[in-house]
């Protein structure tokens, strides 16, 4: 009797070692990767480097979390560098042409986002179209919109807005956030609760597991399924707001591609892309590990900054490596 | 049979058409509580309509409904289920990702602050289970579960939900006889709360042991309903359908000339082949005109065997030779080239395109192996294909109909017609009866007695041991993994030493 609840206290280690391996990989990368930093550069090792890598990629880390209730489910987002776009032009346009206050600005960015999510949400589920198509008719629809406002970058000159993203939160031993950051990890803090603790992130993960099982169980997909598209564009217009509080202007231009460093994220920290399997914790390990590369190669300062991309690529390549075997070896 | 309790759950004058199809008419049927009641019929009789009626997946065209007295009609299976009747399919309709506990209570979960209660989704989950005295762990990821375990998650699931109804559609299927013992003793479980259970199945010994009543369908028409102690097996296969077992018997006593199979030449020679993870190195040799069959438990090996025959999968070890020459099968393509057919097991997934007709599906092996760059006449396509129709009984007889409106029966035998058409030397049959009826099983055996006749080598494997060794010249004994035992079919060996053999890893 007590050699059997031995045995099965092991393989429920063992079961448990093998959920969180993808988590752990990316963890134990971004320790290496601080350490190599750390060896190699006078001034690295620092918490300081961290943080900005935190400051620098707030608005990338808010995106890749709605990509990841996406993911989640088996879909795809396309559409959330062009809404991060949409949302600078939006919010500088009306601020700095318009003289509006940031305080009606906002809210009303976040509804535009949200509204375009929930839109191709519907159009997915509904009639049935592929993900992949949808977001991407979305992300014409949000790029080409950006050039209605305007072809030029517009500053934003607003006082309080660059009151806010100039306001430095002291930390102890000199460190110091920004606000961003502070908005960016209160909502990965609150979408790992949602994801764990509530009926819809239950759902998410269910449909993500087998959509035709969560429906023949009577679970909501319908409305999951819009949910997640719809929290996926509210998150892609406040990684605008973030954008914008950044560079403190609106630009057609702007997070070319960043839907991609998005999914990038997601796929590093562990998330299957066919749905069903993934920790937010990961996500934000991910979207690290891509900001450490950065920091990293502006460090060695003879490295062109494509390289990022490089070696943004070869990570990919083996974290999918790696999701096929570890898929490959549960089955 | 009136002072039987009132029904829960009464179906009177079922009708259902489908376009240019009867599908049912006029059909009863009750269940009365506490009861398992067997749906019988032979595919294409109205097993799966009657039971698709009932739960709201097609709208009824005539005939009344009533459970506990008062008449319904369901939107779907969603509504059935929140009335109390609950459905588990052959494919287990949960999420694999998820945790055994989840699975069970998701949608229901538990909450305490608005927040998900994981302690007691664990607690109640372990209760259920327990109820139905499953043990396993239910933290576990569903995946881990082996298809027993998981099926019973979903009938535990079902349960929870408060099912008053419980209809069981081919949970059998897939299932060894252990994991039967295991499900039947979670039936009778059900059965003594009062639940009515609803049970479809194929294997005619299941019925007998779990069933207390059936309803025999024929046609879409209902035959009777007869109390399972009052019907003899024989009786009942004559109601279902609806002739003499006349066929069945005489292949039953079909002399088999084992010395012969023997004299003639070696076909496939497989020596110390094997896989590690798939199956220990085995040497067997198939002779032509010979039936070799292949008795073993689900997962032992049986199906691996085929794939490593076919170049599914590499051997890493051993040598194959094929017609006294040495081969290396490194894609089906190869095989197929060497004239080795496999018809596999799982014919959804593997085998059949749903969406395209019988005559695509039949010509589909026939025109890859003439390569694209020749596409056959279409006149020589319409008389193949009326050519195996007519042979096979394939029905309806409409080459032009999508595969995926045909019976699980007929589809096989499209499935075999595709081989048969390229005249293959070695068929490989991976469980070709399962999940079909007695009518149609019996045509399939006969089929392979006359191709072995006709010089063909056969690999047949099946879980019914009763059909190998009916149809085998010798049988291979697969158990964990590896071939065991290699069994000439003479008259001293009955289904009891198969058993044995499998039992006890020929050892004894």
């Amino acid at each position: 009797m007590s050699s059997d609840v031995l045995t099965a206290g092991r393989s429920a280690a063992l079961r448990d070692r093998q959920r969180y391996l993808p988590v752990l990989v990316t963890a134990g990368l971004l320790v290496a990767m601080f350490t190599v930093g750390g060896l190699r550069y006078e001034a690295f090792a620092s918490g300081q480097i961290v943080l900005n890598v935190f400051i620098d990629n707030a608005f990338l880390l808010v995106l890749a979390v709605g990509m990841t209730f996406v993911i989640l489910t088996g879909g795809i987002d396309l559409s959330v560098g062009a809404v991060v776009a949409l949302s600078t032009m939006v919010t500088a346009t009306l601020m700095t042409d318009h003289g509006w206050s940031p305080l009606a600005v906002v809210p009303l960015v976040l509804l535009i986002g949200s509204v375009l999510g929930l839109a191709m949400g519907c159009m997915i589920h509904y009639f049935e179209i592929q993900p992949f198509i949808v977001t991407l008719a979305g992300m014409f629809l949000a790029r080409g919109l950006c050039y209605v406002i305007g072809t030029d970058s517009i500053p934003i000159t607003e006082e309080t807005y660059t009151a806010v993203a100039q306001t430095q939160i002291s930390l102890p031993g000199e460190m110091h956030l920004s606000v961003s950051v502070v908005i960016a990890l209160a909502v990965v803090l609150f979408a790992a609760y949602m994801l764990h603790y509530t009926r819809l992130g239950r759902n998410v993960y269910a449909i993500g597991g087998s959509e035709q099982s969560a429906l023949l169980m009577g679970l909501p997909v319908a409305r999951t399924k819009i949910a997640v598209y719809t929290i996926s564009g509210f998150c892609s217009a406040l990684g605008g707001v973030l954008f914008s509080l950044y560079t403190l202007s609106g630009y057609g231009l702007n997070a070319l591609g960043m839907e991609l460093d998005a999914i990038a994220a997601v796929v590093i920290g562990g998330t299957l892309l066919t749905g069903g399997s993934g920790y937010l914790l990961g996500t934000v390990l991910g979207v690290l590990v891509l900001g450490l590369i950065q920091t990293i190669i502006s460090f060695e300062g003879t490295l062109s900054p494509w390289w990022t991309k490089i070696f943004i690529g070869l990570l990919l390549f083996v974290f999918i490596l790696l999701q096929r075997l570890i898929t490959a070896r549960r089955s | 049979m009136d002072d039987a309790p009132a029904p829960i759950l009464h179906m009177r004058g079922i009708c259902k058409e489908f376009p240019g199809v009867r599908a049912l008419s006029d059909v009863d049927f009750r269940l009365l509580p506490g009861e398992v009641h067997a749906l019988m019929g032979e595919n294409g009789a109205g097993k799966s309509t009657l039971i698709k009626v009932l739960t709201g997946v097609h709208a009824v065209d005539g005939g009344e409904i009533t459970l506990d007295g008062a008449p319904v009609s369901f939107s779907g299976p969603l509504a059935a289920q929140q009335a109390g009747i609950s459905t588990v399919y052959q494919e287990v309709n949960l999420c694999p990702n998820l945790s055994v506990a989840e699975n069970i209570l998701i949608g229901r979960e538990p909450r305490r602050f608005g927040r998900i209660h994981w302690k007691e989704v664990r607690r109640r989950a372990a209760a259920v289970l327990e109820r139905l005295e499953i043990h396993v762990d239910v933290s576990a990821p569903l995946s881990s579960c082996s298809l027993a375990v998981q099926q019973m998650v979903a009938i535990a699931r079902a349960v929870d939900v408060s099912a008053r109804v419980l209809i069981l559609d081919e949970p059998t299927s897939s299932l060894d006889a252990g994991e039967v013992a295991q499900l039947f003793r979670v039936m009778r479980r059900l059965k003594a709360e009062g639940i009515a259970i609803l049970f479809v199945s194929h294997f005619l010994d299941q019925i007998y042991e779990i069933a207390d009543r059936m309803t025999i369908l024929r046609d879409g028409r209902l035959v009777g309903e007869y109390l399972t102690g009052e019907l003899g097996q024989v009786e009942l296969v004559g109601k279902m359908i609806g002739k003499e077992l006349k066929d069945l018997e005489s292949l039953e006593n079909a002399p088999k000339d084992i010395a012969a199979a023997e004299r003639s030449r070696p076909f496939a020679e497989a020596r110390s082949l094997g896989r590690p993870g798939a199956v220990e190195p085995f040497t067997l040799t198939i002779h032509e005109g010979e039936v070799v069959g292949l008795a073993g438990l689900l997962g032992s090996g049986r199906t691996e065997v085929a794939r490593l025959l076919f170049g599914a999968d590499h051997a890493t070890t051993g040598e194959l030779s094929v017609g006294g020459a040495p081969v290396t099968l490194r894609t089906p393509r190869a095989a197929t080239n060497h004239g080795i057919a496999f018809c596999s097991e799982n014919r959804r997934a593997e085998g059949l395109i749903p969406d395209l007709t019988v005559r695509e599906n039949i010509i589909l092996a026939l025109q890859a192996a003439r390569g694209w760059a020749r596409p056959i006449p279409r006149r020589t396509q319409d008389e193949l294909v009326a050519k195996y129709i007519d042979a096979l009984k394939i029905r309806p007889a409409d080459p032009d109909r999508p595969v995926k409106n045909l019976s699980g029966g007929n589809q096989q035998k499209v499935l075999l017609a595709r081989w048969l058409i390229v005249e293959p030397k070695l068929l490989i049959l991976d469980e070709p009866t399962r999940g079909i009826d007695v009518g149609a099983k019996a045509e399939i055996q006969r089929l392979v007695v006359e191709l072995s006749d006709g010089g063909m080598a056969v690999l047949f494997i099946s879980a019914e041991l009763e059909e190998v060794l009916r149809l085998s010249h010798k049988v291979g004994v697969l158990r964990d993994r590896r071939l065991v035992a290699e069994l000439p079919n003479d008259d001293d060996l009955t289904t009891g030493v198969l058993m044995e053999t499998i039992a006890s890893g020929g050892r004894a």
